[in-house]
């Protein structure tokens, strides 16, 4: 009966039942694309990409309709040590010279209450795509203080180096990647 | 033998400049080319690359040293024969000298494209000065690839010519290099 009101007033209401555009704020850098590895299995070691760009849809009346592209440029990888970056750029992992970018396009968004969520979609990396599932958490989102409106979430997902076809070895406790993915939104 | 060169003698200083640095340069392109396709757990994989890096630096320093001498010294006059292959020779050489400097130049902009000094053997550190440019490190190291390659194929055009003034001009060519007297001279 709540869920059956709510639709009610968003058809009512109009414009807000619509699915708003949100692009990512790269602008502003309020959005994180990083990964991390286990370093012989001793530690964890952190990386990012610097350059991506990307869009969501999302409304908060509808979520299970919500949708994102995002697509990084893998050329853009940043562990903070120039010499593994190269290596890591270079043929024996990322091949950035053949698959400059990496991308990822959601197929399905499945709320599962408490700001928690499941995004499916199909990622593209190093020049093979695989389906992944994102768990995400909403962060927030609202008016921010100039004059926008902004929606923000937090994702992790992992996945074996292997299963894109990167076969460098390093070692039985590195060969799962996570990524931890941070977006903010504003409003188009 | 003497130190300075003469206009018939290169000196011991002239000799030895040469001749430590020509193995150490194709060591270098063999450590460069056998270090990249080693594995994460080979116990190479830290020291191939800081022997590398090391060594560069040496040979950085050691290539300025020499072209300061060569400098300072009078060159002797090259064996008789055609002015083009006087010319192409004389040519070839500072295309080499050119090519040595590129070479430690970009490597070095490699290693320091992130801030970190290279570490030279422990004896002391180079800091890094030209940083942070985008993507750096993978131009610096385009270029250092390619840079090692021309260089050793004039390396290897060098030591042909080298052998083809000895064996088949039958002139003093090689023998000048060890310091000794042309081979008219010493006849």
């Amino acid at each position: 009966m709540k869920k059956l009101a709510v639709l009610l007033f968003a058809a009512l209401v109009g414009t807000s039942a619509q699915a708003a555009i949100y692009k990512v704020d790269t602008q502003g850098a309020h959005a994180f694309v990083q990964f991390r590895i286990k370093h012989l299995g001793y530690s964890w070691l952190y990386g990012r990409f610097d350059k991506f760009d990307g869009s969501f849809s999302y409304d908060e009346a509808k979520p299970e309709a919500s949708s994102i592209e995002m697509t990084v440029d893998t050329t853009s990888l940043n562990s903070n040590h120039a010499e593994r970056d190269k290596h890591l750029r270079g043929k024996d992992f990322l091949n950035v010279d053949k698959f400059p970018s990496a991308t990822f396009k959601s197929t399905s968004f499945e709320p599962k209450g408490d700001g928690k969520a499941v995004l499916k979609g199909d990622l593209t990396l190093h020049g093979v795509t695989k389906p992944i599932a994102i768990d995400v958490t909403e962060i927030g989102g609202g008016k921010d203080p100039w004059g926008g409106y902004r929606q923000g979430f937090t994702g992790k997902t992992e996945f074996k180096l292997k299963d894109f076809g990167i076969d460098y070895d390093l070692g039985p406790a590195s060969q799962t990647v996570e990524l931890i993915l941070d977006v903010e939104g504003v409003r188009q | 033998m003497q130190t300075r060169n003469s206009p018939t003698h290169y000196g011991w200083v002239a000799v030895a400049f040469h001749w430590l640095m020509a193995p150490a340069i194709i060591g270098m392109f063999a450590l460069g080319w056998w270090m990249r396709g080693l594995s994460y757990y080979d116990p190479w994989y830290r020291q191939g690359p800081d022997i590398h890096k090391s060594v560069g630096i040496l040979l950085l320093i050691l290539l300025t040293a020499r072209l300061l001498w060569r400098w300072a010294n009078v060159s002797p006059a090259p064996e008789p024969a055609p002015r083009w292959q006087q010319r192409a020779a004389g040519f070839a050489h500072w295309v080499i000298y050119g090519l040595l400097l590129a070479i430690s130049v970009s490597g070095y902009l490699i290693s320091t494209a992130d801030g970190r000094a290279i570490e030279v053997f422990s004896w002391f550190q180079v800091p890094a000065t030209l940083q942070g440019l985008e993507n750096q490190e993978d131009i610096a190291g385009v270029i250092h690839k390619y840079l090692a390659w021309t260089l050793m194929g004039l390396v290897l055009l060098h030591g042909l010519a080298a052998f083809k003034h000895h064996f088949v001009n039958k002139d003093g060519t090689l023998r000048k290099m060890f310091g000794l007297a042309p081979r008219n001279n010493a006849a």
